[in-house]
């Protein structure tokens, strides 16, 4: 019988690391899910006298890609946002974070551009509002302007497939 | 020439280190919150980009007249709870406050169980043992 106890409460025990050991301690769950995605109004990497602001984006599904030239996983999850912004299921705006424009446009020519623009970041700021702190990071904003997924590091062909892609078209039929 | 560019840069220097009250404040702030990049340091500790450039948004917005509630908020509605090193109690932290307590009292409810197990009675002799005994105690 007391057997029987300390089997069960180890078992427990390696149920709960097991689980534990599965989870992703850096996938902070962001509180801006379901919240309007933070106003800004940057500089485009291109054409530094243009500016964008968020708003242009009124009443479209699109996606902001957070990324670096400086960023090795940006590198690797690449051809998954080329691929993304390919499929046409929405536009793909970059947002160049703490980056040089002498670093940052050799790297596009050198991979290939697949954002419709690229909005420059300098200081971080507006990576601030959007409570980046690992780049990498993704969000799909809905056409009211509201965000409604985070990728926290790489997209990858899964995510992409099993995630993104499902919720740009659900969010496409809304109106 | 040399001398007196130095003294600028000096001077320069301590401008920015001259206010020991507002230092303190962010300090005070940087020590309750948690770098995210390197999770398990504070923002104080931190040299991680995003931990010097959180530092420098503190100091802004305590010149700027804000509170340390109106910081901490900030820093909330951005990066969740997480960033706090002392996460309010509310439903989904409830195992994180109360936990600790519920495996104390768990743990002093098997002790003195144990305890008073172990104080129970021992068992009389019977007749024929205690003869037994004297007879080899003899």
């Amino acid at each position: 019988m007391r057997m029987a106890w300390v089997v069960a409460v180890f078992a427990a025990l390696v149920v709960l690391l097991a689980v534990g050991l599965t989870l992703n301690p850096r996938e902070v769950p962001s509180p801006l899910i379901g919240k309007p995605a933070p106003a800004f109004e940057l500089p485009l990497l291109h054409a530094p006298d243009k500016k964008f602001s968020h708003q242009e984006m009124r009443g479209k599904v699109w996606i902001l890609n957070v990324w670096a030239s400086w960023c090795a996983p940006c590198l690797v999850e690449h051809p998954v946002v080329s691929a993304l912004a390919k499929s046409g299921l929405a536009p793909v705006v970059g947002l160049n974070y703490k980056d040089a424009r002498e670093d940052a446009l050799p790297w596009l020519k050198r991979n290939g551009d697949p954002y419709q623009f690229s909005v420059f970041d300098a200081t971080g700021r507006i990576g601030i509002d959007y409570g980046v702190y690992g780049v990498p990071e993704t969000y799909v904003i809905d056409r009211r302007g509201v965000i409604r997924y985070k990728r926290i590091g790489p997209l990858t062909p899964e995510i992409s497939r099993d995630k993104v892609q499902p919720l740009l078209q659900e969010l496409s039929r809304e109106s | 020439m040399r001398a007196s560019l130095l003294l600028l840069a000096l001077l320069a220097g301590s401008a920015a280190a001259q206010d020991p009250a507002l230092d303190k404040r962010v300090a005070g702030l940087a020590h309750e919150l948690r770098c995210l990049v390197c999770q398990n340091q504070t923002l104080a500790d931190s040299n991680a980009p995003l931990a010097v450039d959180l530092r420098n948004q503190i100091r802004e917005q305590l010149k700027g007249g804000a509170s340390e509630r109106d910081v901490i908020d900030f820093m909330v509605a951005r990066y969740g709870d997480f960033v706090l090193y002392r996460p309010p109690l509310k439903a989904s932290t409830l195992a994180l406050w109360i936990g600790p307590f519920v495996l104390l009292a768990l743990g002093a409810f098997l002790l003195v169980r144990r305890l008073v197990r172990r104080r129970a009675p021992e068992q009389q002799l019977s007749e024929a043992e205690r003869a037994r005994a004297a007879k080899l105690l003899e």
